[in-house]
C-alpha cells in the first residue's frame, strides 16, 4: 500500500504542473485584436478615469514581461493562493471564488446524490433481469438520459410550469444560512435535471459491472448454496460491482463540473459557473484562468483521493 | 502435411472472407439482433440526408424575414411556427441538421484521427514515451471539458470552424485512452512479434497490423464522439459561445432571441432541443448496437444470467428434448 500512495503521489506532481502550464498557455495566447477590443470595451464602460490603451491592458494582464517570468509569477501567486484581481471589478478573485464554490458544490452534490438514486437501481435491475423487457426498458432509459441536451431540459422547465400554472423558478439566490428550506427549494429543480442527465453513464456502468461479476464463480457458489436472490444480488454481487461504479463516478467529476455552467446560467445561481460565464462574456481573463487551474487541480486531487481510496478497498489495484 | 493444413486454414478462411462483405454483414446483423439501434441508424440516416438536401427540403431559406407573420405558432403555412423575425421555424430547423451534420462529422473525424495517432503511439512505445504522453492526457482530462472549450471559443472567436476545431481536439486528446489501451491488449499478440521479427519497420506494423486490428474500438469513439460533439456544439452556441446567428445552429436558436421570446412563443425553445434531442438519442442508439456487434466481450455469458435470451433458450430445450 505504502508502495502504491507513494507512486501515486511521485505521478502527480508532474500531472499538476502541467495543468497549470496548460491553462497558463491557454489563455496567455490572446490575439491582438482581442487586445484591442478589450481597450475599447473597457473605455466604454465608463468606471475607470484614466485612459486605457493596449498597453495597460497588457500590463494589467501581465503580459509586459518576458513569458517565463510571467508564468514564475503567475504559478508563485497561485502557490500564495493569490489568482490576482479581475480585470473589471479589481476584486480579488482567489475571495469571490471562495464565496461561489460553496454554491456549486451545493449544487453538484444534490445533482450527484439524484444521479446515485436513479442510476443504481435502474442498472442493478438491468443487469439481473438480462434482456427482459425491464431491461430494454432501464437502456434505453439511461440512453435517453445521456442524449438530452441539458440546457433544454433546463429552459423547458422554466417555460412550461411559466406557461401553464404561472409558476417559475426563484431568480433571486438565497443562501442556505438564512433560509435552508427556500434554498434548497431553489437548488433541487437544478439538482434533479442536472442528475438525470449524469445518471445515464453510470447506469450503463453499474450494468455492466454487475453483469460481469454475476458470471464469476463466486457468485455461482452463491447459487448453489441456495441463498436468495437478493441475499446474492445484495450481499455477494452489488459489493463488489459497485466500487469500479464509484470510481468511475468520480471521474465524471469534470463533467458534473462543467455541468453547472449550464444550469447556474439557466436558474440564475451565483456559483462557478455563472462567474465563468460571465467573466467570458468581458473578456475577464484573469478570472478565466484562475477558475480553470483551481477546477483542474480539484478534479485531480478528487481523483487521487478517490484512487488512494479504491486502493484501500480493492486490494487487487494495489498489485498491478 | 503442414503446407495441407495451412491451405486449408486458407481456404476456409477464403470462403469466410467470400461469404458476404463485412460492411454488409454489419448491416444484416444490425437489423437482426438490435431492433432499436437499426432506429438509431435509420435516423442518423435522415440526418445526414436532411443535411445534405436542406436546400431541396425546406420550404423557405433559412433566414427569410416575414415580419408580418412574427411569433406565429405551428400552423399549414408555417408546420413549426415562425420566430420572433418571422422566420420559419421548420426550415431553420432542417438547416440546422446541416450545422450539426458539419459539426459532427468534422469534430468526430478529427477527434478520431487524434485519438487514434496519440492512442497508436502512446500504447505501442510504451515506456518513457507512453509515461510523459499520458501525463499530459492525464492533466488534459483534469480540466471541466466545457470550460476549456468556452475558453478556447472566447480566445479565437465564434464560428463553425472554430467550433469543429476547438471540439475536435478536446474530444480527441481525452479520447486516445481508450485506443492506447486498445493497443496495448494488441501489441502482445504473436503476429505483432512475427511481424518484428522479419525485420518490419514501426511504421508498418503500427498500420497493417495494429490499426486493422483496433478498428472495432475506432468505429465505437467515432460514433459517441459524433453525439457528443453535436450535443457539445448545441451548448456553446446556447450559451453565445458557439456558432453566431444568424446561422441556424439549434442550440443557438435556444439561446438570445429564443430566451427572451420563449413564454410567449414557446414553440422556438421546444422544436429545435426536440430534433437536437432525438439526433443525439439515434446516434447513441446506433453507437450502442454497434459496441455490441463488434465487441466480442458483450456476447452472452453461460448460467443463470446469460446473454441468451429466455424463449431462446427454451425453444433450444425443447428442440434437443424432442431429439
Amino acid at each position: 500500500m505504502t508502495g502504491y500512495v507513494i507512486r501515486r503521489l511521485a505521478l502527480i506532481v508532474p500531472t499538476l504542473l502541467l495543468v497549470t502550464i496548460i491553462v497558463f498557455l491557454l489563455v496567455r495566447f490572446i490575439p491582438g485584436d482581442i487586445i484591442e477590443l478589450m481597450v475599447a470595451e473597457m473605455s466604454a464602460e465608463g468606471t475607470v478615469t484614466t485612459e486605457i490603451t493596449a498597453e495597460t491592458v497588457r500590463k494589467a494582464l501581465g503580459m509586459d514581461v518576458p513569458v517565463h517570468i510571467q508564468y514564475g509569477k503567475w504559478l508563485g501567486g497561485l502557490f500564495r493562493g493569490d489568482l490576482g484581481n479581475s480585470l473589471w471589478t479589481s476584486r480579488p478573485i482567489t475571495q469571490e471564488l471562495s464565496l461561489r464554490i460553496p454554491i456549486s458544490f451545493e449544487l453538484g452534490l444534490l445533482a450527484m446524490i439524484t444521479a446515485m438514486l436513479i442510476a443504481l437501481p435502474i442498472g442493478v435491475y438491468s443487469a439481473i433481469r438480462q434482456d427482459t423487457t425491464g431491461d430494454y426498458v432501464g437502456r434505453t432509459f439511461a440512453i435517453l438520459c445521456i442524449s438530452l441536451p441539458g440546457f433544454w431540459l433546463g429552459t423547458m422547465v422554466v417555460v412550461y410550469p411559466s406557461i401553464w400554472w404561472n409558476w417559475s423558478p426563484p431568480l433571486d439566490y438565497i443562501p442556505i444560512v438564512e433560509n435552508p428550506l427556500e434554498n434548497l427549494k431553489q437548488f433541487i429543480i437544478p439538482a434533479v435535471l442536472m442528475g438525470m442527465v449524469m445518471s445515464g453513464t453510470t447506469m450503463r456502468m453499474t450494468r455492466t459491472m454487475m453483469l460481469e461479476v454475476l458470471r464469476q464463480d463466486y457468485i455461482r457458489t452463491a447459487w448453489s448454496k441456495g441463498l436468495m436472490e437478493r441475499v446474492v444480488v445484495v450481499r455477494h454481487a452489488m459489493k463488489n460491482a459497485l466500487i469500479p461504479v464509484v470510481t468511475i463516478a468520480a471521474g465524471m467529476l469534470p463533467v458534473l463540473i462543467g455541468g453547472t455552467v449550464v444550469f447556474e446560467s439557466i436558474f440564475a445561481l451565483p456559483g462557478v459557473g455563472l462567474y465563468m460565464i460571465e467573466a467570458l462574456n468581458k473578456r475577464d481573463y484573469p478570472i478565466i484562468s484562475g477558475i480553470n487551474v483551481i477546477m483542474g487541480m480539484l478534479v485531480l486531487l478528487l481523483n487521487l483521493v478517490v484512487d488512494l481510496t479504491y486502493a484501500w478497498l480493492d486490494p487487487r489495484v494495489r498489485y498491478r | 502435411m503442414v503446407e495441407e493444413g495451412a491451405r486449408e486454414v486458407w481456404s476456409v478462411a477464403e470462403e469466410v472472407r467470400k461469404k458476404r462483405p463485412l460492411l454488409l454483414d454489419l448491416l444484416v446483423r444490425l437489423v437482426r439482433e438490435k431492433p432499436l439501434g437499426t432506429v438509431g441508424a435509420i435516423i442518423v440516416l435522415l440526418l445526414l440526408l436532411t443535411g445534405i438536401f436542406a436546400n431541396f427540403l425546406a420550404p423557405y431559406s433559412e433566414n427569410e424575414m416575414t415580419l408580418l407573420d412574427r411569433l406565429q405558432p405551428p400552423s399549414g403555412q408555417y408546420f413549426l411556427g415562425t420566430d420572433n423575425l418571422g422566420r420559419d421555424m421548420f426550415s431553420r430547423i432542417i438547416y440546422g441538421a446541416r450545422i450539426s451534420m458539419y459539426v459532427g462529422l468534422g469534430a468526430a473525424t478529427l477527434s478520431t484521427i487524434i485519438s487514434t495517432i496519440i492512442g497508436m503511439v502512446s500504447g505501442f512505445l510504451g515506456g518513457k514515451a507512453d509515461i510523459i504522453i499520458q501525463r499530459f492526457v492525464d492533466a488534459w482530462i483534469c480540466f471541466p471539458p466545457l470550460f476549456v472549450i468556452l475558453t478556447v471559443m472566447a480566445i479565437v472567436g465564434p464560428g463553425l470552424l472554430q467550433v469543429i476545431l476547438v471540439l475536435g481536439m478536446m474530444q480527441g486528446i481525452g479520447g486516445s485512452r481508450t485506443v492506447r489501451s486498445a493497443v496495448i491488449g494488441i501489441k502482445e499478440n504473436v503476429y505483432v512479434e512475427a511481424a518484428r521479427s522479419v525485420g518490419s519497420p514501426t511504421s508498418r506494423i503500427l498500420l497493417r497490423h495494429i490499426l486493422p486490428n483496433i478498428m472495432a474500438p475506432v468505429i465505437i469513439v467515432f460514433t459517441t464522439r459524433m453525439g457528443a460533439a453535436i450535443l457539445a456544439e448545441a451548448t456553446i452556441s446556447f450559451l453565445g459561445f458557439g456558432i453566431p446567428p444568424p446561422t441556424p445552429s439549434w442550440g443557438g436558436m435556444l439561446s438570445g432571441a429564443g430566451r427572451r421570446y420563449m413564454r410567449i412563443a414557446p414553440h422556438m425553445a421546444l422544436f429545435p432541443g426536440l430534433a437536437l434531442a432525438l439526433v443525439v438519442y439515434g446516434i447513441n442508439m446506433f453507437g450502442d448496437a454497434l459496441r455490441d456487434i463488434l465487441d466480442p466481450r458483450l456476447r452472452g455469458g453461460l448460467g443463470r444470467y446469460s446473454g441468451v435470451k429466455r424463449k431462446r433458450a427454451k425453444k433450444y430445450l425443447q428442440e434437443s428434448e424432442a431429439n
